[in-house]
């Protein structure tokens, strides 16, 4: 049971965001004892306070107001903050308690989100294992077998490391271990968790952690491969595309500079950007290939422009990398519905689909 | 309607048609619609002995038959087949009809195939149960999980419950114990297996006590589940293991007279000999990964933390993913008291993988030794020189010392670089300097000379040192640039005032999100900051504010 904070939350979040915007950690970690010592639960404090405040620097970021450096800054205050609130309840779990390991997916470098779980089946009696950002598989596998975890809870936050993603929750389940995931990467009501076969979806550590205090949940059935999910990858676009995203930024990048001749007198900085962003764009298309769901790519499309729009740059711009990219992979089927569909959305041809899956929050 | 002899239907048919129909070899027999029996012949009269002519079908005894007769008169026509026994056999009746109602029945002896297709199930159940078992098995190598997964299996398809018990660990056993349909339920016991029959003999790997040898009224109370009640046969069945035996299971039946057959005897054991290769090797595997992961603990690289009022915060990414361990390194000793300069080091020994992690840890010994000398940076070098090119190892190293004194809120650093890539300041405006030492790495030349620089950390500014695994990844966008120095200055100029562990993480990110999937080296980073706050006085002890991140 959580009881309410004492207070209204909204004064202490913008106070906690004052001190983690300013890069103060002794102010954040004061606020948090203080919040403390009046009667804040602490799991309340964890997901009423820090959670919010987390969650709008990803917000910020997402709106192109931070740049990643602030995010890693304002994320490394947030994340002492929670230090602190742990030091100061850290008790040892009665008894023999239940095990669960909670990491991110390898590449994943936003591990906040994934120390949140953690804390709260902490504070819940919990013998957690937090293995941190960006955890290769191997290794989870590895630790799973030396410790033998009821559960593995399983962090994304950026939808392109859901293939990855897919092959961690597999080779878990392999093992006989269920997987619950959670994070923006799985879509704003985990459809994307269902499509991977995990064996549960939580939008936030309060609903993960009551779905378990239910009891265990069910072994997951035979071992199965990520291919018996996703039927349609055996058409290989995926693989295909995955293999020559190098080839393909290059092969745009050239056709663009051939287009707008102001490119070759681009500096480093503006190319290595722009090769950064067609890179994104085809890590996308993969991904929503991998999926097979088109709302995916123009989903991140949508939000490029909005970034786009925001840095003065018009959205319509996109659409001849869009136009060099089907070119290549012409003889695609389902990437070229893919492509044609999130041309048509940006140049208003198109219902608008709005899904936001790169939010870190 | 199929073919039907021509059915006499009095003694006086031919006599032809009659040998024909008494000394058929199936059982036969006419009944009317009202369920008289009108004729049978010799096979039916042996088989029955009961039946009349011009009786009730009901006085043969046969109630199935009677039954399913009248049935058939009352309603629709069927033509499928009743079943049922007759004395110990099983037998079909296949009816074909007369155009009065009346029915003949052709009553045809099955046991042997109910018996086959009985038997075929049974077989068929237990290879999908073995199939089951072998794949839950399989799927780990925790030896707890295991030992669950025996348990509910066995509790599931063999007994009404099961207890799997592995051998001591000290003087105790771990014994999980399972009800049907139940979860598995772990406890460790001290109690003596001798008391019960079998039991140590089968810890031991002895042959198996057939059931009936275990009397369950001298079973101890502990093998007794919680709610199970009074056992009514007992099975002991070892596991065997890869040279030991891994364990044993007991199989538990409440009902007396349900002993196991000699049949279920065997497939238990092959059910247990799976089970305990499964066991074996978990406890093969946990042996293993112990073994490795003390001896890894010592070449993992620490976690840093803060020290004399200095930040440090330190990451490091091997080569290769399946390793923990690899080439680079860095350590940070604090002095024995604050008012003198801790060391911090981060190096690179030529070579990847666990070889050149056991030189890593060679050297920060030899470091941890020479710390007393720490003020003396090209001592230090000389004396680590000296000792790697007497070794037997070809391998050379370069690595960077910084030794930090805090001085009245800012960070004083003395810098001395053998072979290393120069580590870089990033002042609060965002200007970043290379700090400039020269020298040579060490275990190569005779003479490992090295100049030292000095520098002071404002409040809000760090030194950032790292392996050339970040500056030399190869990647990028386009899949085959290196990330270089250049794009390490530029994204490390937007990181001025971070505080230690972020700037260590943004480093990581960009260099592994430039590689990507591919290859590359070990990466080793650690950023030394000055902290920016005025509250410092209160970290330093046991004041509320304090905390260890």
């Amino acid at each position: 049971m959580t009881l309410a904070p004492p207070l209204a939350p909204a004064p202490w979040i913008e106070q906690l965001w004052q001190s983690v915007t300013d890069g103060d950690e002794y102010a954040a970690t004061g606020l948090v004892l203080r919040a403390l010592d009046e009667g804040w639960e602490p799991e309340s404090i964890l997901l009423d306070l820090i959670a919010p405040v987390q969650g709008r620097v990803g917000e910020e970021w997402a709106a192109n107001r931070f740049t990643v450096a602030q995010e890693h800054a304002a994320t490394a205050i947030n994340d002492r903050a929670i230090a602190a609130l742990s030091h100061r309840t850290r008790t040892r779990p009665a008894g023999q308690p239940r095990r669960l390991a909670v990491a991110c997916v390898d590449g994943e470098w936003h591990a906040l989100p994934a120390r949140l779980v953690a804390e709260v089946f902490r504070l819940r009696g919990w013998h957690v294992d937090y293995l941190g950002a960006q955890v290769p598989t191997h290794h989870l596998i590895s630790h799973i077998h030396r410790t033998g975890p009821e559960a593995v809870a399983l962090s994304s936050s950026i939808a392109t490391h859901l293939p990855t993603a897919h092959a961690a929750i597999t080779a878990v389940q392999a093992t006989g271990t269920p997987v619950m995931v959670g994070g923006a990467a799985f879509g704003d009501r985990g459809q994307y968790a269902a499509l991977l076969g995990a064996d549960l979806w939580a939008p936030d550590a309060r609903t993960a952690a009551a779905r378990l205090h239910e009891g265990p949940l069910p072994r997951p059935a035979s071992p199965h491969q990520p291919v018996d999910d996703l039927p349609h990858l055996s058409d290989q676009e995926y693989t295909l595309v995955t293999r020559t995203r190098p080839a393909l930024v290059r092969t745009v990048m050239a056709g663009l500079a051939e287009r707008f001749p102001p490119m070759r007198d681009y500096s480093r900085a503006q190319h290595d950007r722009t090769a950064e962003d067609i890179a994104h764009i085809v890590h996308f298309l993969a991904t929503a290939l991998y999926l097979d769901r088109a709302d995916l790519f123009t989903g991140f499309l949508a939000w490029t422009a909005r970034i786009l729009d925001a840095r003065g740059v018009p959205a319509h711009s996109l659409v001849p990398a869009l136009d060099l990219l089907r070119a290549e992979l012409k003889d695609f089927p389902r990437t070229t519905r893919m492509i044609d569909q999130a041309t048509d959305h940006l140049t208003g041809a198109g219902p608008v689909h709005r899904t936001d899956t790169r939010n870190p929050a | 309607m199929t073919s039907i002899p021509q059915v006499p239907t009095a003694r006086t048919a031919e006599p032809l048609e009659a040998s024909a129909w008494n000394t058929a070899p199936y059982p036969a027999l006419m009944v009317d619609d009202l369920g008289t029996v009108r004729l049978y012949n010799d096979a039916a009269k042996a088989l029955i002995p009961r039946l009349r002519r011009g009786r009730p079908l009901s006085e043969a005894g046969i109630d199935w038959l009677d039954q399913g007769h009248r049935r058939r008169a009352a309603g629709p026509v069927d033509d499928a087949p009743l079943s049922g026994t007759i004395g110990d056999r099983d037998f079909e009746a296949h009816p074909s009809d007369h155009t009065d109602g009346t029915a003949v029945w052709w009553l045809v002896d099955d046991t042997d195939h109910r018996l086959a297709r009985q038997a075929l199930r049974t077989e068929r159940q237990r290879s999908a149960f073995l199939g089951e078992a072998s794949n839950a098995l399989l799927s780990s190598l925790n030896l707890e999980r295991c030992m669950d997964v025996t348990a509910e299996l066995a509790a599931q398809h063999l007994a009404d419950a099961a207890l799997v018990i592995t051998p001591r660990t000290g003087k105790r056993y771990p014994v999980v114990t399972c009800l049907r349909d139940g979860q598995p339920h772990s406890a460790i016991r001290l109690e003596d297996p001798e008391e019960v029959p079998g039991l140590a003999e089968a810890l031991q790997g002895f042959p198996p006590v057939p059931s009936r040898w275990i009397d369950p009224a001298s079973a101890p109370a502990w093998l007794e589940p919680e709610g199970f009640g009074p056992i009514g046969s007992i099975v002991v069945t070892p596991l065997p293991g890869h040279g030991v035996p891994a364990g044993a299971l007991v199989l538990l039946r409440r009902d007396a007279s349900a002993a196991f057959s000699s049949e279920e005897e065997v497939f238990a054991r092959i059910f247990a000999a799976r089970a305990g290769a499964a066991m074996s090797a978990a406890r093969l595997y946990a042996e293993q990964s112990s073994l490795a992961h003390t001896l890894m603990q010592d070449l993992m690289p620490p976690v840093l933390r803060r020290l004399a009022g200095v930040e440090f915060a330190g990451g490091y990414r091997p080569s290769k993913n399946n390793e923990r361990v690899g080439g680079d390194f860095y350590d940070v000793h604090p002095a024995a008291d604050e008012a003198e300069a801790s060391l911090a080091v981060l190096g690179d020994v030529c070579g990847k993988g666990l070889e050149a992690a056991v030189l890593t840890g060679k050297i920060r010994n030899t470091l941890h030794a020479l710390l007393p000398l720490a003020d003396d940076h090209q001592r230090m070098i000389n004396l680590l020189n000296g000792a790697l090119l007497s070794s037997h190892h070809t391998r050379f190293a370069s690595l960077v010392l910084v030794s930090t004194l805090r001085k009245a809120g800012s960070v004083h650093l003395a810098v001395t670089s053998a072979g290393h890539p120069a580590p870089l300041v990033v002042r609060n405006d965002g200007t970043v300097e290379p700090v400039p030492s020269r020298g040579t790495v060490v275990g190569v030349l005779p003479n490992a000379a090295a100049t030292t620089s000095r520098t002071a950390l404002a409040p809000g500014e760090f030194c950032l040192l790292y392996t050339d695994g970040i500056t030399e990844a190869r990647g990028g966008p386009l899949g085959d640039e290196m990330f270089g120095e250049a794009r390490l200055t530029e994204a490390l100029s937007h990181c001025a005032g971070m505080p230690a562990e972020a700037v260590v993480e943004h480093v990581q990110m960009l260099a592994s999100q430039w590689t990507g999937d591919r290859a590359h080296d070990d990466m080793a980073v650690m950023a030394i900051a000055a902290p920016r706050s005025h509250h410092l006085s209160a970290v330093d002890g046991h004041t509320r504010g304090r905390f260890t991140a």
